[in-house]
């Protein structure tokens, strides 16, 4: 080693005080460990890493990625330049980043750190990799990142993604335990053991009984960047919504016959409370439920359908503006909001019926039309004194709601997501009389306030509006970016009547949709935005597919297992029964596939065969031939061994001899086998005579 | 088990945060790993084994036994490991329908015969979560010499002039020229007198001084040791001593004696006499 470094620095020409010197004499340097017996596999413990790893860049923080991505290009370079890891220093990096990701998440527990953890010790343990043991650590611990990356999506994509990486970490096992074979035949048997194992990953996904979770209390962030209606509603609190292409739910209504789309309001929360600024709703326990459904005329058509929810974690769901019937985990407030008893936290169905019309309620509690008048100190004078105006002129409510929604409508008001900021004082007088440009939670908020301040009772109420059928299967499939809201005013003798101000306003939002609706200056998020028909299309199917992936492969949950094994056959299915035909149908997987790997491919020619059975009734008999033995000479042997059999033998290792080196006819091949049994009429004789 | 425990792990997750991919890929795995149970197994299966004997070694040394390895099937097998002490594997591949041999060591501490008992063929082959392993017993041994004692060979109080005329002869003092006898090496022929005369039998060079010797190897020249086995050893270093300087040696034991000689041959046989005394 000396001697090459000193060739290496005499061809360089390096002054030996030269850092670069100093840098290739430290490199020359004998190694006092060795770089490790593991070092052929480094290429598959690496892709093992990034395969796992990579996923989670998006999501996890920067400074994190690029210390990992650092610290695996440096392994990298020890690799290439086979020098061992510097002791100590995979401790150190721990520790920083370890200490890290407590500053970065304020805690070591929960999801996202543990996460974190996961991601930094895959890439800190390819520097510790002394044994196979610690290798198979590696790999083990892939398989729990593997996991993980679910908590942030379970996409088609991401399942496809995930099974090719598995497939890597079969075959890296593979050379770990001593595969030596050519890439392509090493991933081939990874295929094959995937094969044999998919079907019990069928009948254990289908028949393994389903516990809904979860079993303990999630940390606060199992439910992080889900997006859906917030409790509360301000000027702008919409925005990342709208600016979202994401699904919210998809409607697949029965019999197809969707009510129009001007028709389709979905209803989410229901906001009394104004601060001034923020419309909040109120909890629901302070809220009680409703007495009774809300009374509709029975004339009016009922639409009945199943929406396919997007886990928002919150606790409402979003029907169809008015609901007559509710999912039975379900109840209605007294403001009509259907709550479910738990968070939504994983998409669920939910099964509906709603009427479009108003209803006919007419009943409602004093305290209630109470709260639907009040209004925060003395804010907004303006607003106060056009309500005042407008009240003088108009003695019923009807006629002065309609003379706003004209005065909203005649004035220059404009439809814009980006409308320009309002002061937290005075926010409804600079917008009615100023300003005047926002959206539909501009107008909402405007008008609500506008008609408690004329004496009638009116609330703000926040969902989605409209929707879009996708041609493929027949869903209709609401967005984010359809979220809206509209407001509520209560009529004497008539009930609380849906008012949408936007309506008045930009009727395109509500007849087409935001895309219609918006000045082309707007930001909107491609999908959302673009028109162009094949994007459209491919989206379309896109979704078409990702739907049954939604509901029969991410949506399995015990319901649906209970449902689908009805189906099958197996009647009140319980842990007793499903355990048995779980247990059952493993065992006969496991045996085909038992017999499937203990099989001989039939591989060999019929004489073969015949040759080969002739030798096992030789071998019986205590002659066996060797491998390297050709059929004469073993033919030799066994008459030198058992002279009686002698004449037979050598007949077989004939005919097989012709049949399979030269040119033989069939009759050939019959002689053989009639060797293998005339053999059985020769009694064994070996060394019987001395038993 | 480190991956009953992953799994299981992964299942808890899957479950407590209702992630239905998330089962789905904790029961492929759960497939993978009862489906390696067969491929386990298949990785033996039908195997047969050919064992042969070693060669002789030393005490001290390590026996090598040749396993000769055919397999029958048309799967490769991978990473067969045959053992006869645990911590001392030998590892082998074989190639679908082919044959491969595998040396399967083991430290030897006692000359004699050793029967190395029962070996072990095993495998963890394809993912490492079962090992299938299989006993055999062959019949076969490895003489193990007695572990040589390096000592100064005797003084050659016995040498004898066995043979005239080479009797006396030594190697350093060039004294004249000797028609050549036809059992004579080839190392002495004076090949430039050869050449002058091609008619004239071949000439062997003499020489004076040194000495060719011939030791006789006795038993009771180590009586000082009072340990059989330490007299044994240095009747070994003696042998191997002798071969090295090219020095003919006999070998006389109380059961047995063998007369002056050298070659691979004869010391085979006297260290033999020698493992095996009894």
């Amino acid at each position: 080693m000396l001697e090459e470094f000193a060739r290496l620095e005499k061809r360089l020409h390096v002054d030996s005080r030269d850092w670069k010197a100093a840098l290739l004499r430290f490199l020359a340097r004998p190694s006092s460990r060795s770089a490790g017996p593991l070092d052929d596999e480094f290429p598959w413990i690496f892709a093992v890493i990034a395969a796992t790893a990579a996923p989670h860049v998006s999501h996890l923080p920067l400074w994190l990625s690029l210390f990992c991505g650092i610290v695996l290009a440096g392994r990298v370079l020890l690799w290439k330049i086979k020098r061992p890891v510097p002791r100590g220093l995979p401790t150190l990096f721990a520790l920083l980043g370890t200490a890290g990701i407590a500053l970065e998440y304020r805690s070591l527990f929960g999801r996202d750190p543990g996460v974190a953890l996961l991601f930094l010790f895959i890439t800190l343990k390819s520097a510790e990799m002394r044994s196979r043991r610690d290798v198979i650590f590696i790999i083990m611990l892939g398989f729990f990142l593997l996991l993980t990356h679910y908590f942030y999506s379970q996409s088609i994509f991401t399942g496809i993604w995930l099974l090719l990486s598995i497939l890597l970490l079969t075959a890296t096992l593979l050379r770990l335990h001593g595969e030596k074979r050519s890439l392509r035949q090493t991933f081939g048997y990874a295929g094959e053991l995937f094969a044999h194992a998919f079907p019990l990953m069928l009948i254990l996904f289908l028949l393994f009984p389903r516990v809904q979770g979860p079993l303990w209390g999630l940390p606060r962030d199992a439910h992080a960047g889900l997006s859906g209606l917030s409790e509360t509603l301000s000027p702008g609190s919409l925005d990342d919504l709208i600016q979202s292409g994401d699904i919210a739910f998809r409607v697949k209504f029965d019999g197809d016959e969707i009510p129009a789309k001007s028709d389709l309001y979905w209803r989410g929360p229901v906001f009394t409370d104004y601060d001034g600024l923020t419309w909040r709703a109120r909890p629901f326990y302070l809220r009680g439920r409703a007495e009774t459904t809300p009374t509709v005329d029975p004339e009016q058509r009922v639409y009945r359908y199943t929406t396919t929810l997007e886990p928002h974690n919150l606790r409402w769901i979003l029907p169809l503006d008015m609901p007559v019937s509710a999912p039975a985990n379900s109840f209605l407030t007294s403001t009509f909001e259907t709550i479910v008893r738990s968070r939504v936290g994983m998409r669920t169905q939910y099964r509906f019926g709603s009427v479009v019309g108003n209803t006919i309620k007419v009943e409602e509690s004093p305290p209630m039309l109470h709260e639907a008048l009040l209004l925060p100190g003395n804010a907004n004078p303006r607003t106060r004194a056009f309500a005042a105006r407008l009240k003088e002129r108009f003695d019923s409510p009807e006629r002065l709601s309609s003379a706003a929604l004209v005065h909203f409508r005649e004035e220059e008001f404009v439809y814009t997501l980006q409308p320009p900021l309002l002061p937290e004082q005075n926010s409804i007088d600079e917008f009615l009389f100023e300003t005047r440009s926002g959206f539909c939670e501009h107008y909402a908020s405007a008008y609500v306030f506008l008609m408690r301040a004329a004496g009638i009772p009116a609330r703000v109420v926040a969902g989605y509006q409209g929707g879009e059928v996708n041609p493929i299967d027949g869903y209709l499939m609401v967005r984010q970016s359809d979220a809206h809201a509209w407001a509520e005013i209560w009529l004497e003798g008539k009930g609380w009547r849906r008012i949408d101000p936007t309506a008045y306003i930009a009727p395109s939002r509500i007849e087409v949709g935001i895309r219609a609706a918006l000045p082309a200056t707007d930001l909107l998020p491609a999908l959302v935005r673009l028109d162009s028909d094949w994007i459209r299309n491919l989206r379309n199917r896109w979704e078409a597919a990702n739907n049954p992936w939604n509901q029969w492969i991410l949506g399995y949950n015990p319901e649906l297992q209970r449902e689908v094994l009805s189906r099958i056959g197996l009647n009140d299915p319980n842990w007793r029964s499903m355990l048995t035909s779980l247990g059952v149908l493993c065992g006969g997987v496991l045996a085909l596939v038992a017999v499937w790997t203990f099989r001989r491919r039939q591989s060999e020619s019929p004489e073969e065969r015949a040759w080969r059975r002739f030798c096992d009734k030789l071998a019986r008999r205590g002659i066996r031939r060797f491998a390297w033995e050709g059929p004469i000479a073993f033919a030799e042997r066994a008459e030198d061994a058992q002279p009686e059999i002698g004449a037979l033998a050598r007949e077989a290792a004939l005919c097989y001899a012709r049949l399979h080196y030269g040119v033989g006819e069939p009759a050939l091949l019959e002689r053989l086998k009639n060797c293998s049994a005339r053999m059985a009429r020769h009694p064994k004789t070996v060394n019987e005579g001395f038993a | 088990m480190l991956f009953v425990v992953v799994l299981i792990l992964m299942l808890t997750g899957a479950i407590n945060y209702n992630l239905s991919l998330g089962h789905a890929l904790t029961f492929l795995l759960a497939g993978l790993f009862f489906v390696s149970i067969f491929h386990t197994v298949r990785n033996l299966l039908e195997l047969r084994i050919v064992p042969g004997n070693a060669a002789p070694v030393f005490a001290g040394e390590t026996a090598k036994f040749p396993v000769f390895l055919e397999n029958p099937r048309p799967n490769v097998r991978c990473a067969l490991a045959l053992s006869i002490a645990p911590d001392d594997e030998s590892t082998a591949d074989v190639a679908a329908s082919a044959s491969a041999s595998v040396a399967v060591s083991c430290a030897v501490s006692r000359r004699g015969v050793f029967l190395p008992g029962r070996m072990t063929l095993s495998s963890r082959y394809p993912l490492g979560f079962f090992r299938a392993w299989a006993y055999l017993t062959p019949d076969v041994s490895c003489l193990v010499y007695p572990r040589p004692i390096r000592a100064p060979l005797p003084k050659h109080s016995e040498t004898f002039a066995s043979d005239q005329w080479q009797g006396g002869k030594g190697q350093d003092d060039f004294t004249g020229l000797r028609q050549r006898q036809p059992n004579e090496s080839f190392r002495r022929v004076a090949w430039k007198a050869a050449a002058r005369d091609a008619e004239r039998p071949l000439l062997n060079k003499q020489f004076s001084g040194g000495g060719a010797r011939e030791l006789i190897l006795d038993w009771t020249m180590t009586s000082a040791e009072p340990d059989a086995e330490a007299r044994l050893s240095i009747l070994t270093g003696w042998i191997l001593e002798s071969e090295k300087q090219h020095i003919a040696y006999g070998l006389r034991l109380p059961e047995c004696s063998f007369p002056p000689s050298h070659g691979a041959r004869h010391r085979d046989a006297c260290l033999k006499a020698l493992a095996l005394h009894a």
